[in-house]
């Protein structure tokens, strides 16, 4: 995971919820703390491999999973 | 000792129920959604589980929108407080239990009005009666699946197609049936579901939810409570999603950890075999009590109609004496009186006494049943002289 994305949600349910649904997938994902600069919350966030980012959306939309923001984690 | 009181509250409960709890305890404890440590994201795993859990249960196609309460009382306040404004009103019915009938009164006062459409005697319902019940402004049906008194089962597909015909929404109270007879949300037209985890489902008391269907716009629902979420923390207003919209404060953790490990043992013992099993404990008390003289049984006689909660009367003793004697002598534990559903006794002609209600569970033992009629003869006969 040398570039990496970043997807933040609206709750740590919605975090939990898309993270089942990626492991089952296979789309591989690492949950950690919401980067400060990212957002104000208090809560988690996913991150995955760059190269899976559009597996990712097009999944969570698929889902109807609501998520606040899919970027590159360089970009945020 | 023999406990017949699962309508008010499951035990045993479920195998592994009290391990997980203490595993959640002693190994997590830590608060979901609050923060990003390896125990809050634990605890939050486990949340999602026992969603995902909840949702795949009852047919609910989104675990997204299973909010967790402290109980199904609150789950239906929030339900009818929630969604009514003034000038609505609501369908019930006369088995109804005051977790319904109270909400409704209070609502009242703000100028949303009901209707309880009256039960047949045993607590059964036509739907026709119903659709009969619908105004121009009824926004609502909001029944329970079950009586809590008499057993009765309420047709539910029927009528959540009634509300789906005409637009309403339907809420089922699932107190006396979650666990123990398949509900499908999806089948059954459901849009709010409220459950309690300490019943048939065999988790813990201070659990329970409120599943809300895709038909309802978030938008729509005023939140009862608000709070912190651990989501939105900028926000001092209440966040538009769900499930914090309803879900604010420190859930029950620990009771969730306990109702996770029902859910499981539910879903491999399978609904239908349990209902099957509750059947034949009705069977049993209904035919033998119907051969006692001196023993009136309610509700209805076909088992397929009922869940397996049996009220009775004994002649000449009243139902606060006979669950004196049945503890004292017998060691049989069970609820008299009007067990919080006052309008189902008067349907069934047992207001302002009350009855005497055996509420076997899934773990009860044909002998503990045996037993139980066994004590019961001995009284009618006892008290018949």
């Amino acid at each position: 995971m040398s570039e990496q994305s970043v997807i933040l949600f609206p709750t740590s349910a919605h975090v939990m919820h898309a993270e089942k649904l990626f492991n089952d997938a296979g789309i591989s994902c690492r949950l950690v703390p919401v980067p400060r600069h990212l957002s104000s919350d208090c809560g988690i966030c996913l991150v995955i491999s760059r190269q899976e980012s559009t597996d990712a959306r097009v999944l969570l939309e698929a889902m109807h999973v609501e998520y606040d923001a899919l970027a590159d984690m360089d970009c945020m | 000792m023999i406990y017949l009181d699962n309508a008010a509250t499951s035990w045993p409960k479920a195998p592994g129920v009290a391990e997980s709890i203490t595993r959640f305890i002693n190994e997590v404890g830590a608060n979901p959604g609050r923060s990003g440590h390896r125990l809050s994201i634990k605890a939050a795993r486990m949340v999602s589980d026992v969603r995902a859990r909840t949702a795949e249960l009852f047919g609910a196609s989104d675990p997204l929108r299973v909010v967790f309460t402290h109980n199904i009382t609150h789950a239906i306040n929030i339900a009818l407080q929630g969604l009514l404004r003034p000038g609505d009103h609501v369908v019930t019915s006369s088995v109804d239990h005051n977790s319904m009938i109270r909400p409704l009164n209070s609502l009242a006062l703000s100028g949303i009005t009901f209707t309880a459409v009256t039960c047949q005697p045993d607590g059964s319902l036509d739907p026709a009666a119903i659709h009969a019940a619908i105004k121009p402004e009824t926004a609502m049906i909001a029944l329970t699946h079950a009586s809590n008194v008499l057993g009765a089962l309420l047709p539910i597909n029927r009528i959540g197609a009634i509300a789906r015909e005409h637009d309403l929404l339907f809420l089922v109270d699932t107190a006396s049936t979650a666990g123990c007879v398949p509900i499908d949300m999806q089948t059954d037209n459901i849009d709010l579901l409220a459950f309690t985890g300490h019943k048939a489902l065999l988790g813990p008391t201070g659990t329970g939810g409120l599943i809300i269907s895709p038909h309802i716009d978030p938008s729509m629902i005023k939140p009862v409570f608000q709070g912190g979420t651990g989501s939105r923390s900028a926000s001092e207003t209440q966040p538009p999603f769900l499930p914090d919209l309803l879900e604010c404060g420190t859930i029950n953790t620990t009771g969730l950890a306990g109702l996770g490990a029902a859910l499981v043992w539910i879903n491999e013992t399978g609904v239908g075999h349990i209902q099957q099993t509750c059947r034949k404990q009705a069977r049993f008390l209904l035919e033998q009590f119907m051969a006692t003289e001196g023993v009136s049984v309610f509700g209805p006689v076909d088992t397929t109609m009922r869940t397996a909660t049996i009220s009775f009367t004994i002649s000449n003793l009243s139902p606060s004496r006979a669950g004196q004697l049945l503890d004292e002598r017998y060691g049989i534990m069970c609820r008299i009186g009007l067990h919080c559903a006052p309008r189902a006794h008067t349907t069934a002609g047992t207001f302002p006494e009350g009855t005497i209600r055996f509420s076997p569970g899934v773990f009860t033992t044909q002998d503990e049943l045996a037993k139980a009629v066994h004590a019961v003869r001995s009284l009618a006969e006892e008290f018949s002289r």
